[in-house]
């Protein structure tokens, strides 16, 4: 009897993989591993790294390097060039990110309705994120070149500017700042309008028959009842957006390289151009983790605010 | 104050269909419980009254005025739901206040009428929580008194008591009849519940396969069904139906008693009965075995009243009998009620 017991027993058991799975004390270690590796080696070295390196006077050729002390932030934050990146990191952001949360909480509420051709939208939409974001901006370069520019051709077939008048994109101020930041918001939206989706579709139906009923207007409902039921997943959603306009480059590497004169130089780019480029790791590293603070506050107070609002 | 009329309503979702041909009219300031299974049509009807679905064909009428092409707002209606669907980023105050803000209500009037419906349901001490704070009880109350605030014509309540715990539910049950008494306006009620049909409707109508199969008082559809699903769809146990020959024969269990506790003066139809089991509930017990004799081996359910001392074994037999006037016939084939006759 009681070896019969032990063969069953036994048999339940399985092998040492079904044995390990089946314990919780051991699974969860061993499904969050993975993830916390490549964090580490991936995120965490590298970024401990820059601080590092951003106190030292570490160049792309010497094999030693000294301890400088905090000598690299303190003589780049006098600088024009510094003060200019900042200042446009700040517009690149800012105004990328405005303009990605209207157009996604206004695609996000279009897309909640059913409609004939839905799915094709929907992959309209989702394409910028699924296509190489590099590959992406390279066609947006086609798209702005001063002689082939698709837009000017058609801006000029409906008789709008002359050829005299063509718009130089990417080759003034202004406009390449106009040019980068919508290009950065056409590869955004796709994610924020998902997110924001998911966050629609996570209000109760009964919730907006009860407004409909209670005689909401379009506007009442949006503003009094929608936006507000969103507002946790939509600063998760800016958030995103934030940091990643904050600390990417590829647009503005791929589309003006910071040019015309620095008017689209943001801190990412001028970190790359300094350390990599210029050979100065140091001080590109001080460039480069020079926003980390703020982005940590940022992150703090938007992922507090989230919870707070969080309704349900 | 207002009636609702339906008139050969239909609603096709796809090749469902959820409501296929309903008529129905309300009186004036009447309760009136749409019951049936799930998925019989009677949410879907009450949302179609509400102007949350669009009929696919049919008319629905509000105050004697068609109103298929008005929005919901437009319709003075309120409506409590299942979830309750209390705005939950909302206080209680401003969850109540919001249809008085939606109609343009002037703004120092606003809190008057809060207040007024905050007592009607006692919840003037919950304004400033917010929905998450507040037990299943307040926030139906909270929900009631939303649909109150702003005077609707008529109130439509979808299973409002569904999410309660069983021993709030009665005592809400007696609440909601109150307040509808109190305030006259015409109800309609969908449930799945019997219990809360009988006893809140002044009038219940049976719903199933998105068609009526009855439409009457609480006691008119219980005593006298109209067909075999009415008779098996209210009362717990359901009706016992057997066959009898070319006809199906319903009593009820409470009515199916020991011949020696019948009336003797009354005419009965006495039908042997082999009791398998006994089921002792406290105030009845339940009888559950199979008939004998002439109509050999159906089972059927008695329900004795524990003023009834009569002792009762399993696996004993007993002569049973049923009234002849608790005796329904039914048609075979279609399931409807037939005239009486001897068996």
């Amino acid at each position: 009897m009681a070896t019969q017991e032990l063969q069953v027993e036994d048999r339940a058991r399985g092998g040492w993989f079904a044995s390990l799975v089946d314990r919780p004390e051991w699974l969860g270690p061993l499904m969050i591993g993975p993830a916390v590796l490549y964090i580490v080696l991936l995120v965490g070295l590298p970024f401990f790294l820059a601080l590092y390196y951003s106190l030292t006077d570490i160049t792309a050729g010497s094999r030693t390097l000294g301890f400088v002390g905090l000598r690299h932030f303190t003589d780049i934050i006098g600088t024009t060039k510094f003060q200019t990146a900042l200042k446009n990191t700040f517009i690149f952001a800012v105004g990328s990110q405005v303009v990605v949360i209207v157009l996604a909480s206004i695609l996000a509420l279009a897309m909640q309705r059913d409609f004939r051709g839905k799915w094709l939208v929907r992959f309209l939409i989702l394409l910028p994120w699924v296509a190489p974001i590099s590959l992406g901006t390279i066609g947006w370069l086609w798209i702005f070149d001063s002689v082939y520019s698709v837009i000017n051709w058609t801006l000029e077939a409906l008789g709008l500017i002359t050829q005299d008048t063509w718009p130089m994109w990417l080759g003034k101020p202004y406009l390449a700042m106009i040019s980068v930041v919508g290009v950065h918001v056409w590869r955004l939206l796709p994610l924020a309008t998902v997110i924001l989706l998911a966050g629609l579709s996570s209000i109760p139906q009964d919730i907006h028959d009860a407004a409909q009923v209670d005689g909401a207007s379009f506007w009442r409902h949006l503003v009094q009842i929608t936006l507000p039921l969103i507002r946790p997943i939509m600063l998760v959603a800016t958030l995103f957006g934030v940091v990643f306009a904050f600390t990417d480059m590829i647009v503005i590497f791929v589309l003006t390289r910071g040019g015309p004169y620095d008017t689209t130089q943001v801190l990412a780019t001028l970190a790359f151009f300094t350390g990599i480029q210029g050979g100065d790791l140091g001080e590109g590293a001080a460039i480069a983790v020079f926003l980390f603070p703020l982005l940590l506050a940022v992150a703090v107070v938007f992922l507090r605010v989230a919870r707070r609002s969080e309704v349900v | 104050m207002a009636t609702v009329e339906a008139r050969q309503v239909r609603k096709l979702f796809g090749e469902v269909r959820a409501v296929d041909g309903v008529d129905l009219v309300t009186r004036e300031g009447e309760f009136l419980v749409l019951l049936g299974p799930s998925g019989c049509g009677k949410t879907t009807l009450l949302r179609m009254i509400a102007g949350l679905e669009q009929p696919s064909s049919g008319e629905i009428l509000i105050g004697g005025r068609v109103v298929n092409d008005l929005p919901p707002r437009a319709r003075k209606i309120a409506m409590v739901f299942q979830s309750y669907a209390l705005y939950p980023h909302m206080t209680v105050f401003k969850n109540i206040a919001f249809p008085l803000k939606a109609q343009g209500v002037p703004r120092e009037e606003i809190p008057k009428k809060v207040e007024w419906a905050t007592a009607l349901f006692g919840i003037g001490h919950l304004l400033q929580r917010k929905p998450r704070q507040l037990s299943g009880g307040e926030r139906q109350r909270v929900a009631l008194a939303r649909a109150v605030v702003r005077e609707p014509a008529v109130f439509l309540l979808d299973e409002p008591l569904s999410n309660l715990d069983a021993k709030l539910r009665t005592s809400a049950r007696d609440e909601l009849q109150q307040f509808q008494r109190r305030l006259g306006t015409t109800t309609i009620y969908v449930t799945h519940d019997q219990i809360e049909a009988m006893g809140l409707g002044d009038r219940i109508v049976v719903m199933q396969g998105g068609r009526v199969r009855q439409s009457g008082t609480p006691t008119e559809v219980y005593d006298e069904p109209a067909d075999t699903f009415v008779a098996e769809f209210l009362g717990s146990p359901p009706m016992n139906i057997v066959e009898a020959g070319d006809v199906l024969l319903g009593f009820r269990p409470e009515h199916f008693l020991p011949k020696e506790a019948q009336d003797v003066a009354g005419r009965y139809t006495v039908l042997p009965f082999r009791v398998t089991r006994v089921e002792n509930l406290g105030a009845d017990r339940l009888l559950y075995g199979a008939l004998e004799g002439k109509l050999d081996a159906v089972r059927v359910i008695a329900r004795l009243p524990s003023t009834l001392g009569t002792a009762v074994q399993a696996g004993q037999r007993y002569d049973f009998a049923v009234r002849e006037k608790d005796l329904k016939f039914f048609d075979k084939r279609s399931g409807l009620r037939t005239s009486p006759r001897p068996l």
